[in-house]
This record gives C-alpha cells, sequence and structure tokens, in this order.
C-alpha cells in the first residue's frame, strides 16, 4: 500500500479514527507522518490531517467526475485538495453536499449552536416558529383538526408577513 | 508609532495576576469572523484583501475599549517586530508571515487583539492572565456585538459564522489555556492526560500553537469542534476539564515532594546551578530550566523569590525580545551568550534553593472549586 500523501513510498503508518458511526483510515509513509507530526502527541491532530486527504475524496465522489467551481469566486475542488481552505462564504453553498458528510465527522453537530448576529436574530427565529408551524398544520390535516388548522393557517400567514418585512 | 514603546515592558506583565494562575498561565477566547461580500484572505487578491482591511481596521480602531490603540498594517512591520508579538501570543506565527493586505490592532494594555486578513477576515481575540475564561467570552463577545453593527458578517443559519477553514464553522470560537505542568511531566503522567483530554474532543498544543513542542512545560488545551455546541457550553467544558488537570498537577507535586524529593530538589537545584552560572544557553534550555526554577518558587524551595521574576525571564530570554535590546544585528551563538549574561545578572540576588521547603505560607495546594 503506498503513502496517501506523498503516494510514492510504501505506508507504514496506519491511523483509523472512528467518529460517530464514521470510520476513516489514513496509511502514511514513516517520512510523511513524521512532518504531520504523528510521533507526537501534543502537535498532532488527526482531524486537521482528514480534512486535507478525506475532504477532496468527498467532494469528487459528491461531483461525480464532474468539476465543481464555485460561481462567485471560482474556487475549484482542486483548490480546496490544495489549500485544505475554501474561497468565499458562498463556497459554503457550492461544496454544500460534500461539507455536510465532511463536517459530521469533524464537528460535535451539523447545525450551529449559540451567537446569531442581531440583525439575523430575529429572522431566524421566525423561520424557525415558520417551519415547526407548518409541521403542525400538515398534522393538524392529516388528523382532519380544520378548526386548529384554520387557526395555524392563520399564524403562518402572519409570520410569513412578519419574515418578508424583516427581511428587507 | 514605535511598537516597542507601546508595549508593556516585561516586567509589568510578569506582575498580573490571575485566580490559579501558579499553573494557569493566561485564559484566552478567540472567535474568526468573515465579511460576506468577499473572499477569504487565502483565496482573495491583493486589492480585495487591501479593500477588506480598509473597511475593518477603522471600525476596530472607533470601539471605545480600543482607544488609543496600536494600530498598524503588517507591512510596514519588521520581521523583528512580528516575533516579538509572536513571542507575547498576540499575532500568530502565521499572521507573522503576512504583509500587504493585513493589519492589527492591539489595545493598550495587550488584553484584546484583532488579526485583520489571517487566515479568516477578522480574528480577534481577548487575553487575561490566569484561569479567566468566562471575562475573556464577555470582553471578546462585547467587542464582536458592536462589530457586528457596522460589519455585515457571513453567517449561515445552519452552519453559523463562515469561515476559510471548515474546522472552524459555527461559532468560530477557540477557547483555550496557557497551563504550566513541570509535576505532570517530572512525574511521566503527562501522556495519558492528553491522550484523555484528546478523547475529550479537546487538543493538547505546544508553547505557541499549532504544531509545536511544548517548550518550558507549558501546554495549550483548547477546543476542537466549533460546530453544534454553544459557546458558553465550550466556555464551561473547558473549564470543568481545567479544574482537572489542576487538580492533577497539584497531586503530582505533592506526590513528588512526598516520594521522589531527592530527584524534585537535584532537578531544581541543577536548573538553579545552570542558569545562574551558564556563560552560553539556548532559547530552549532556558525556557526549560527556568520552567523548573518556576517549580521551586511555587514549592517555597526559593523563598523570597517572586513567580514574577522567572516569568519575566521567560519572556525577555526569547530571541526577538533579546536581540532587540541590543542594536546590532545577532547571530544565534552571540544570542546565546547575551542571553546568560542576562540570566546570570538577574539570579545574582537569588540564593540557591533550599534543601528542604519551608512549611506552606503562598504555597498551600491551588484547588478550583468544581
Amino acid at each position: 500500500m503506498l503513502c496517501c500523501i506523498c503516494k510514492e513510498k510504501e505506508a507504514t503508518v496506519h491511523l483509523t479514527q472512528i467518529a460517530g458511526d464514521k470510520m476513516q483510515k489514513v496509511d502514511l509513509c514513516e517520512e510523511c507522518a513524521k512532518t504531520k507530526g504523528v510521533n507526537d502527541p501534543t502537535g498532532f491532530s488527526l482531524a486537521d490531517l482528514l480534512l486535507g486527504l478525506g475532504a477532496s475524496d468527498e467532494i469528487e465522489k459528491a461531483a461525480g467526475g464532474a468539476e465543481i467551481k464555485c460561481a462567485r469566486c471560482g474556487f475549484t475542488q482542486a483548490d480546496f485538495k490544495k489549500a485544505g481552505r475554501l474561497g468565499c462564504p458562498e463556497c459554503y453553498k457550492t461544496f454544500s453536499e460534500p461539507l455536510e458528510g465532511l463536517l459530521k465527522t469533524m464537528h460535535k453537530g451539523v447545525r450551529h449552536v449559540g451567537k446569531v448576529p442581531e440583525s439575523l436574530r430575529q429572522t431566524r427565529d421566525l423561520s424557525d416558529r415558520l417551519k415547526s408551524l407548518e409541521k403542525k398544520l400538515n398534522k393538524a390535516i392529516e388528523e382532519e383538526d380544520f378548526e386548529e388548522a384554520a387557526i395555524l393557517r392563520d399564524e403562518i400567514k402572519q409570520t410569513k408577513a412578519r419574515l418578508t418585512t424583516a427581511a428587507i | 508609532m514605535d511598537i516597542h514603546t507601546f508595549l508593556v515592558p516585561p516586567a509589568e506583565l510578569a506582575k498580573r495576576k490571575g485566580p490559579h494562575d501558579r499553573i494557569v498561565m493566561s485564559s484566552r477566547v478567540r472567535l474568526a469572523r468573515n465579511l460576506k461580500e468577499a473572499a477569504f484572505p487565502g483565496w482573495a487578491k491583493k486589492p480585495e484583501r487591501v479593500r477588506v482591511l480598509d473597511m475593518i481596521r477603522p471600525t476596530i480602531e472607533s470601539l471605545p475599549e480600543m482607544k488609543d490603540s496600536y494600530s498598524e498594517t503588517m507591512d510596514s512591520l519588521s520581521t523583528l517586530d512580528k516575533q516579538i508579538l509572536v513571542e507575547r501570543h498576540l499575532i500568530s506565527r502565521e499572521h507573522a508571515a503576512k504583509s500587504a493586505g493585513s493589519g492589527l490592532v492591539l489595545n493598550r494594555d495587550e488584553t484584546l487583539c484583532f488579526m485583520i486578513n489571517e487566515e479568516d477576515h477578522l480574528r480577534m481575540q481577548a487575553l487575561r492572565p490566569g484561569l479567566q475564561l468566562r471575562q475573556a467570552w464577555a470582553a471578546i463577545d462585547s467587542a464582536d456585538t458592536q462589530l457586528e453593527k457596522r460589519l455585515e458578517y457571513a453567517f449561515n443559519g445552519d452552519w453559523g459564522y463562515l469561515t476559510a477553514c471548515p474546522t472552524n464553522i459555527g461559532t468560530g470560537i477557540r477557547v483555550s489555556a496557557m497551563l504550566h505542568l513541570p509535576g505532570l511531566v517530572l512525574a511521566e503522567q503527562i501522556n495519558p492526560i492528553i491522550q484523555s483530554v484528546n478523547k475529550l474532543g479537546l487538543a493538547v498544543r505546544g508553547l505557541y500553537g499549532e504544531g509545536t513542542e511544548a517548550l518550558g512545560n507549558v501546554f495549550q488545551v483548547s477546543n476542537q469542534m466549533t460546530l453544534g455546541e454553544s459557546e458558553t457550553a465550550i466556555v464551561e467544558r473547558l473549564e470543568k476539564v481545567l479544574a482537572q488537570i489542576i487538580e492533577h498537577e497539584e497531586n503530582a507535586r505533592a506526590t513528588l515532594l512526598e516520594k521522589k524529593p531527592k530527584m524534585v530538589y537535584n532537578h531544581i537545584g541543577r536548573a538553579y546551578g545552570i542558569l545562574a552560572n551558564a556563560h552560553s544557553i539556548s532559547s530552549k534550555e532556558t525556557m526549560n530550566l527556568l520552567s523548573l526554577m518556576r517549580l521551586g518558587v511555587d514549592m517555597g524551595l526559593f523563598p523570597g523569590v517572586d513567580r514574577a521574576l522567572v516569568d519575566e525571564l521567560f519572556i525577555m530570554t526569547q530571541p526577538a525580545h533579546l536581540q532587540k535590546q541590543h542594536t546590532e544585528k545577532l547571530s544565534a551563538e552571540e544570542r546565546d551568550l547575551l542571553r546568560a549574561d542576562m540570566v546570570r545578572e538577574r539570579l545574582r540576588q537569588v540564593s540557591r534553593p533550599i534543601a528542604k521547603p519551608l512549611p506552606p505560607s503562598g504555597a498551600e495546594l491551588d484547588k478550583p472549586e468544581k
């Protein structure tokens, strides 16, 4: 087996990380393992290493052979493979599908919890509320509770109106 | 303005006190933020980076807490100035390598520092002596709240604050503490501790962050995950882990003194012997020996000596700080000679360590409440 970084020398160092339900493997030759600091427990982070390797694989897989390119900044998956960083905030939309899987292995969750800029907080709260109201409405219709459904429909209408004003 | 007339003198810096500063040297909270409309610094072309810098820099300067701050572009700082800022942990090594299109804004007492166009458009950090993670978070949270009114951040409902590297998205926060752990190192318990801290999803790094070795038995512990956990939850989780590390370090020191006192006195005595008498000494050796002297001070082996003396030398003996005290350009060998001269001079008034610690008077165990 060849080292997955230099792809030249025989891999002698094999690392496995299991995070949640995902297992990731890295095979390195001695030299690459040393430069990546695998022997030094204080300086080594498998996450950083996997980011460079695993991420580009995920992106290639999701692309199905075609090259994905950010329409705003021109950043491609090849650039990501090289840099391990994205090009611009818009790239998160461009590469959202492959990133989704990657984030799951890197972070505690896949949805942001914590501080939200005040200007967006209202919008975020309203859209959360809208989603939950719509869910309730579907349930009410299913259960043929039309009285409840009528109330919910009015609330949804109001929330949508507030959301459009908040967005402006 | 010259950065050196601005920076707090090391003697003053070393005297700053904070809770549990026997073990926790400093606390830091960093936030990563980006502007919605611009490419990340690593991908943006120079004109765009300059535009971002010109937009962010005055906004930071206008914050009330940044009154009389030091604000400069990275291309107007010399390599030596940048290195001094790195040695003070005010900027990262990555930022020190930047030039045109990147900048720095630092407040008067060096407790708030903003790096512009490092890996992200904005990396802001609050620093505090000792264990003060909550205070650091409160300070940087407030600065961020004021900035968000004037800068349009890249933020996504699902993924939070968007950052150049996906490892930082969500809160974009890194909460960290710098710990002095000579007891755990001497007792050979440091590796299992690092491993169990790693298992909790926290990172342990050396003195200067990412990929650096633990010089002087100083370790940085920080959160690694930023998405899916709130800022306060991360701060609380780190506080809990730090309380345990502090307890382990205190226990390791107590056990060493009880079970292997000769080994401990031997290490500290030799460290003092070399520091007080050497005529040439490298920065690495100095740090490792100063760490043992700091332990000796904590254990009451140097009666009347304040820890600030050791902490000041910790700052002053680093290569760039040493170079700054001399006008001519020094080679590494010359620095080693001058470093030894300085340390010998400063330790002239310090008597050699006593063979048995005095009954504790300021050396009582530092037990954090849990």
